[in-house]
C-alpha cells in the first residue's frame, strides 16, 4: 500500500519519468506544422509553454522553429516530429532570445543539429541567461542550467538560405524591433513566413527592443504578399497584412501619445499611467505588458530631438 | 460564497508564514549586513517625516523602475539634507548611489530609474546637515516575463554613449527651485552575463560618478553603480537666483567583476553645459 503511494507520488512529481505525450501540432501549409500556444502569462502552471512553436519538413531535413518554454515541451515537440516523419532534424532555428521560444533547445542537442540564430542572439543569451535561469526556477518552476540554453552554432548577419531538400528557407535577421535579435523564416515553396514575435495576434505586443524599429520592420513586411503568416502568439494569418493592423495601430498609438507627452515636458511615471489605455479592450494580457511597453518606449523616444 | 471565503482564508494562512519569514530575513539582512556596512554604530531613525520614496507597486520592467524621493524639509543654509543613500536590499550589488545636496539644490528631491533584480525593499537613508540619519523604505515586486534588468538595444546605447541633455520645467518661477532633468546616454553594462553560455565576455561598464554645478557651485554630486538603468536619467532641483552656467560632468569606469570594485579602469570623462538667462 505504502509502496503504491510512493510510486504514485514519484510519478506525479517527476514528469520526466512519465511517457511524454507528443505535442499537438497543426499542419497550416504543406509540411509546415505549428503548435499554437495559449494566451497566458508565463507561470508555474503552464511552465512558460505559451508560444507558437513548430517545424518545417523538407525531403532531407526538418527545421525546428523555436523549441518551447521548457525542456519538456522541447521533448514533446521532438516526439511530435518523430510521429509525423522519419526525416531527421538538421536545424533548430531560434527566432529570438525570449524564454518561451528557446527553453526547449536542449531536447534537440545532437552533434549533427545546427542551431541558427540572429547575429545578436548569442550576446542576448549571455547577458540575460543569468537572470533568466534564476527566474525560471522562481516563477515558472522550470529548472535549467547554463548548458540548456544553447547558443547558435550558425549566426545570421542579414540573410541566410538553407535547403531542407527541395525546400528552401530564407532566414532574415531584422534590425532591432521586438528584440534586438529577431529572425524570420520564409518558406519559398508555400510563400509562408514565420514571423514569430514580430507579430502578435490578440495577445498584446510585447516591446523589448525598439518601438520605432519595430514599426519600420512592419512597414517593410507589409509590402510583401505572403500567403500564410505564423505569429509568435495567436492564430495563423491568411489575410496578410490585414491581421497585422491592430499591432501596428497599437505601436503607433504609443509613438504618438508618448511624443505628445514629451513635448509637454511630462515624465515617464505620468506616461505609464496615461498612455495607450484606449487600446486596452483590444488585447489579451494588456495589464501584464502594457506598462512595460510604455516604459520601454518612453526611454527610447526621449532621445529624439 | 462562504466556501470561497474559507478557501481564501486558508490560502492566506498558508501564505502568512512565508511572508513573515521573508520580511524577517530582509530585516536581518539589513541589520546585520547592510547597516553594518554603511552605517556602523550609527543611529538611524525610521520615519517618513524627512523624506519619502515613491515606487511602483510592481516593477513592470525590472530594467527600468522609476523611483522618486521626496524631501519634506526646505534646503536652508541652516538645515538641509546633505546626503541621500539608496539601496536595493536584494540586488546582487545593493548599492544604487550616494547623492550629495547643498542649499543651492533648493529642494533635495530626486527621481531616477533603477534596476531591481527580484522582490526587494528599496531603502533611502537621508543625512541632514546636523548629521542625523533618517530612513524610509518601500517594497517592490519584480515582475515576471521576459525582460531582464539590462537594456533592450545595446548597439543603439553604445552608439550614443556620452551624449547628455538637460530638460527644464517650463513653468519657471523666480526665487523657486527649478525642476531639472539630466539625461545621460550610457548602456551602464552590469557585467553580469553568463560567459559559459556563449563565451561572450563583457566587463561591467558604468557611470561611477557625476556632478551638476551652477556657476561653479555644487547642486548635486553623486556616486553611482550598476543598479542605475541604461541611459541614466536624474530629476532634481536647483535654485537659479540669477542667470549663469549649469554644467554636468560624469566619469565612467569598467570593472573586472560585476560585484567587486577592486579592479577597475580609470574610465572617461564627459561634460555638458548650458547657459541659463535671467
Amino acid at each position: 500500500m505504502q509502496l503504491k503511494i510512493l510510486v504514485w507520488l514519484s510519478l506525479v512529481f517527476s514528469p520526466s519519468l512519465m511517457a511524454l505525450p507528443a505535442l499537438s501540432v497543426v499542419e497550416v501549409e504543406q509540411g509546415i506544422y505549428v503548435h499554437f500556444g495559449q494566451h497566458q502569462f508565463p507561470n508555474k502552471t503552464n511552465h512558460g509553454a505559451i508560444a507558437n512553436i513548430g517545424f518545417i519538413i523538407g525531403e532531407q531535413c526538418v527545421a525546428v522553429i523555436d523549441t518551447g518554454g521548457n525542456p519538456e515541451q522541447g521533448y514533446a515537440l521532438k516526439k511530435a516530429i518523430e510521429k509525423i516523419t522519419d526525416t531527421p532534424v538538421c536545424y533548430v532555428i531560434n527566432t529570438h532570445v525570449h524564454p518561451d521560444h528557446i527553453y526547449g533547445n536542449i531536447a534537440f542537442k545532437q552533434p549533427n543539429v545546427k542551431f541558427i540564430g540572429h547575429k545578436n542572439l548569442a550576446r542576448a543569451m549571455a547577458t540575460r541567461s543569468h537572470y533568466y535561469i534564476d527566474k525560471a526556477a522562481e516563477q515558472l518552476d522550470v529548472h535549467l542550467l547554463a548548458k540548456d540554453i544553447i547558443a547558435p552554432t550558425k549566426e545570421v548577419k542579414r540573410q541566410l538560405m538553407i535547403d531542407l531538400g527541395n525546400r528552401k528557407l530564407m532566414l532574415t535577421a531584422h534590425p532591432t524591433a521586438h528584440t534586438d535579435n529577431d529572425l524570420s523564416v520564409l518558406d519559398k515553396k508555400t510563400n509562408s513566413v514565420w514571423l514569430s514575435d514580430l507579430l502578435f495576434v490578440k495577445h498584446i505586443p510585447v516591446l523589448d527592443g525598439s518601438l520605432k524599429g519595430w514599426l519600420k520592420v512592419l512597414n517593410q513586411l507589409e509590402q510583401h504578399d505572403y500567403k500564410t503568416v505564423i505569429p509568435g502568439h495567436g492564430a495563423v494569418v491568411r489575410d496578410w497584412p490585414k491581421s497585422m493592423q491592430p499591432e501596428k495601430q497599437y505601436l503607433e498609438r504609443l509613438l504618438i501619445e508618448i511624443r505628445a507627452m514629451l513635448a509637454k515636458g511630462q515624465f515617464i511615471e505620468q506616461a505609464i499611467e496615461q498612455v495607450g489605455y484606449s487600446e486596452k479592450s483590444k488585447w489579451l494580457l494588456f495589464d501584464k505588458y502594457h506598462k512595460r511597453n510604455v516604459t520601454s518606449a518612453f526611454a527610447e523616444l526621449e532621445w529624439e530631438d | 460564497m462562504k466556501k470561497s471565503v474559507i478557501k481564501v482564508l486558508i490560502f492566506c494562512l498558508l501564505l502568512t508564514p512565508i511572508w513573515v519569514s521573508a520580511a524577517k530575513k530582509d530585516e536581518v539582512n539589513w541589520n546585520y549586513v547592510l547597516k553594518k556596512q554603511y552605517f556602523r554604530g550609527q543611529t538611524i531613525i525610521e520615519s517618513d517625516d524627512i523624506i519619502e520614496i515613491e515606487v511602483p507597486y510592481r516593477a513592470e520592467d525590472p530594467a527600468l523602475v522609476p523611483i522618486k524621493i521626496i524631501s519634506k524639509i526646505k534646503q536652508t543654509s541652516q538645515n538641509y539634507i546633505k546626503k541621500i543613500l539608496v539601496l536595493v536590499d536584494n540586488n546582487p550589488m545593493p548599492f544604487v548611489g550616494e547623492f550629495k545636496f547643498t542649499p543651492l539644490s533648493g529642494q533635495a528631491d530626486l527621481a531616477m530609474r533603477i534596476r531591481v533584480n527580484s522582490y526587494s525593499y528599496i531603502r533611502v537613508i537621508a543625512e541632514t546637515s546636523e548629521g542625523k540619519l533618517y530612513m524610509t523604505k518601500k517594497f517592490v515586486k519584480a515582475s515576471g516575463g521576459c525582460s531582464a534588468p539590462i537594456g533592450n538595444d545595446l548597439d543603439a546605447a553604445m552608439k550614443r554613449l556620452g551624449k547628455m541633455k538637460f530638460k527644464f520645467d517650463k513653468h519657471r518661477q523666480a526665487g523657486k527651485p527649478l525642476q531639472t532633468q539630466l539625461l545621460i546616454s550610457h548602456p551602464n553594462i552590469t557585467g553580469m552575463q553568463m560567459d559559459q553560455v556563449t563565451r561572450f565576455v563583457k566587463k561591467s561598464h558604468f557611470i561611477k560618478q557625476f556632478k551638476v554645478t551652477f556657476n561653479g557651485q555644487s547642486v548635486l554630486k553623486a556616486k553611482v553603480d550598476i543598479a542605475i538603468s541604461a541611459d541614466p536619467n536624474f530629476r532634481f532641483y536647483f535654485l537659479p537666483e540669477q542667470g549663469g552656467e549649469l554644467k554636468a560632468e560624469f566619469t565612467d569606469t569598467s570593472c573586472e567583476s560585476a560585484v567587486s570594485r577592486k579592479v577597475c579602469s580609470k574610465g572617461k570623462r564627459y561634460s555638458i553645459s548650458q547657459i541659463m538667462t535671467d
